[in-house]
């Protein structure tokens, strides 16, 4: 008994220390685009990165602060298309949700396998591009970021099965009490949802937020680069966009630019939003997570 | 008499269900005018492949091509058309047999766990590449690979190791992409099948102590076999998305580098460089044919292959 328990101290012991040296493979990379960003050029062209904080400054953020146009155009744009495009969204999901969960609606079924069939088989990135450009002129617009997002039946059917959960007694007893189906789902429907709608209210706002091949497909103006698409550009054209940024307030000679940490500190700006997101998200997320079948 | 009102209140109620239904449905129709639109129109543009296709005459009114199987006779002629689909396929099942033995292996052994507290800690840093846009994984990449400043080559020149010029060695990209790929995804797959564990009623583990099991059977016999739902129906829908490939990491972390195309071109980055940079609709449109009908077939073919094995896994 004795030798089992010290064996399970050992087995314990070994397990924590396979974590912790597995936490550092998820960590550490994260942490260099910090360390990078808050090292000076100078030291960043003399030593290579840094793997720890050295010469510690804030030139790279003030550098991004004191001409912030680009940034701050490009946080718009996300945030615009971020939280537009989920409450778009999430109103229409939840009420297409909220009909194919009803047991007693006739076409259930149908209106179901309409939507699970583009899981299945979709156009491709081809004929979707002549479509949105070429036919519906969708190119600049926000919609063009909003829309291709829009079509997710994946979270759709996660909504669904929440829904389905919720017991029909309460629907109609509010039913006889004269309730039409618009009242029934705002009052009772999407209160009693609240966690499916925090779990798929979250995944939109990150896909949003993360989106940036909308942006490379149909958006050719500047001003209305979201911020993953101009990181996008940053990253294979620092440059243009350090050129860019002078123009608009002369800053003296280019070799001063902190380039490389002002790239990184830029990539930490993009995330920062996120980071505060992201408690929540584990809060709700494995709540929210059963994704059941589509039959039934 | 009674009859009577009885029957009129049947039809009443009919005529009522009738306006329920039709108020249902008109719920349901604004994401089903979206779906119409967004969804299966490009279905039918599909068509496009066996046309000629110009900007200014439109989809409708371009001519098919002549023979109609013109725009596939060239892409199979296409001397990058075998590594492509070589690529996209290769790297498809290294992720899919990769993603669930480690995801699985890790899972249970956050099952062994004892400490609620590092059990969180652990989950949080695994599940945290999630959150992060391929842009800002090319970002981190870059750190480590950049030949010059990053940290690959300086603790490759500490150690008296050989530096390389990584975005010029296309070979090195086979690891590195599918590092990165398991990096990313590994913790939300974890989670879903940690998920499944905590269904597990302890009495199975205590009634296999009574009997004397040890860890590892118990580890064997019980955990293991919770898993095995989850297993197939995420297994099933990796196989289905054969075809596909995540588009940032094929593109935008490697930097779109041409030296490395001959480990990172995959359909979805080939379809997209031939509309876009090389505007040879035929040729992509084809490409795109074939990933969108194939994907199907090996969707209804996986499923079917399930519902064999257990209906209860199918998906539909």
């Amino acid at each position: 008994m004795i030798t089992n328990k010290r064996h399970e101290r050992v087995v314990s012991i070994l397990l924590n220390a396979f974590f912790i040296l597995l936490s550092a493979v998820f960590i550490i990379p994260i942490l260099s685009v910090v360390f990078i960003s808050f090292t000076s050029e100078a030291s960043i062209s003399q030593n290579g990165y840094p793997f720890f904080f050295r010469e510690f400054n804030l030139n790279a953020f003030k550098y991004i602060f004191d001409n912030p146009k680009t940034i701050v155009d490009a946080y718009k744009v996300t945030i615009l298309i971020s939280f537009g495009g989920t409450f778009l969204y999430l109103l229409l999901a939840t009420m297409a949700a909220y009909v194919i969960s009803r047991p007693d609606f006739p076409y259930r079924k149908h209106i179901t396998f309409f939507f699970f069939f583009t899981m299945l088989f979709n156009g491709g990135l081809v004929p979707t591009y002549i479509l949105m450009s070429q036919t519906l002129h969708l190119k600049n617009t926000y919609a063009a970021m909003i829309i291709p997002l829009l079509v997710n039946v994946w979270y759709l059917i996660m909504l669904k099965t929440f829904m389905a959960d919720i017991p029909n007694e309460i629907i109609e007893s509010a039913r006889i009490d004269g309730a039409g189906h618009g009242t029934i789902y705002l009052r009772f429907i999407l209160p009693l949802s609240k966690p499916a709608l925090a779990t798929i209210g979250l995944l939109t706002l990150l896909d949003y937020w993360n989106s940036w091949q909308p942006a490379m497909l149909y958006i050719d103006e500047k001003e209305m680069y979201p911020l993953q698409y101009m990181l996008q550009v940053m990253l294979r054209n620092i440059m243009e966009i350090l050129k860019e940024m002078q123009n608009n307030i002369s800053l003296g000679g280019m070799e001063n630019l902190p380039s490389e940490s002002a790239r990184m500190a830029m990539c930490l700006l993009a995330v920062g939003p996120m980071l505060f997101i992201f408690p929540f998200f584990q809060k709700y997320f494995t709540r929210g997570l059963t994704v059941g079948a589509v039959k039934g | 008499m009674l009859k009577q009102l009885s029957r009129q209140n049947a039809a009443g109620r009919k005529r009522k269900d009738r306006g329920q239904a039709l108020g249902l449905f008109l719920m349901a129709l604004p994401m089903m005018i979206v779906v119409t639109i967004f969804s299966y129109i490009p279905m039918g543009g599909l068509i496009v492949a066996f046309k000629d296709y110009s900007y200014s005459d439109g989809l409708l009114k371009s001519p098919f091509s002549d023979p109609f199987w013109k725009n596939f006779e060239f892409l199979f002629k296409s001397p990058d058309t075998f590594r492509i689909i070589r690529n996209t396929l290769g790297y498809n099942l290294a992720f899919i047999a990769l993603t669930l033995v480690i995801s699985v292996a890790i899972a249970l052994m956050l099952n062994e766990i004892r400490s609620r507290k590092a059990l969180k800690v652990y989950q949080t840093t695994m599940f945290f590449p999630y959150f992060l846009s391929w842009v800002v994984v090319s970002y981190i990449v870059y750190a480590f690979l950049n030949p010059r400043l990053g940290y690959l080559n300086a603790i490759a020149a500490r150690t008296g190791g050989e530096t390389l010029d990584w975005y010029n060695t296309p070979e090195a990209w086979i690891f590195i992409i599918i590092f990165l790929q398991i990096w990313k995804t590994v913790g939300m797959n974890v989670l879903m099948y940690y998920a499944s564990l905590m269904s597990i009623d302890s009495s199975y583990y205590e009634a296999a102590a009574i009997e004397g099991a040890t860890r590892l059977q118990m580890i064997r016999r019980i955990t293991l076999p919770f898993l095995y739902p989850m297993m197939i129906i995420l297994t099933i829908l990796a196989v289905g998305k054969i075809m596909n490939s995540d588009f940032g990491l094929f593109y935008q972390v490697p930097m779109d580098s041409k030296t490395l195309y001959p480990t990172t071109d995959v359909l979805e980055t080939y379809v997209y460089r031939a509309l876009i940079q090389s505007g040879n609709i035929g040729m992509s449109s084809a490409a795109g044919f074939l990933k969108s009908v194939v994907g199907f077939i090996l969707v209804l073919f996986t499923n079917k292959v399930v519902k064999k094995i257990n209906p209860d896994y199918a998906l539909y």
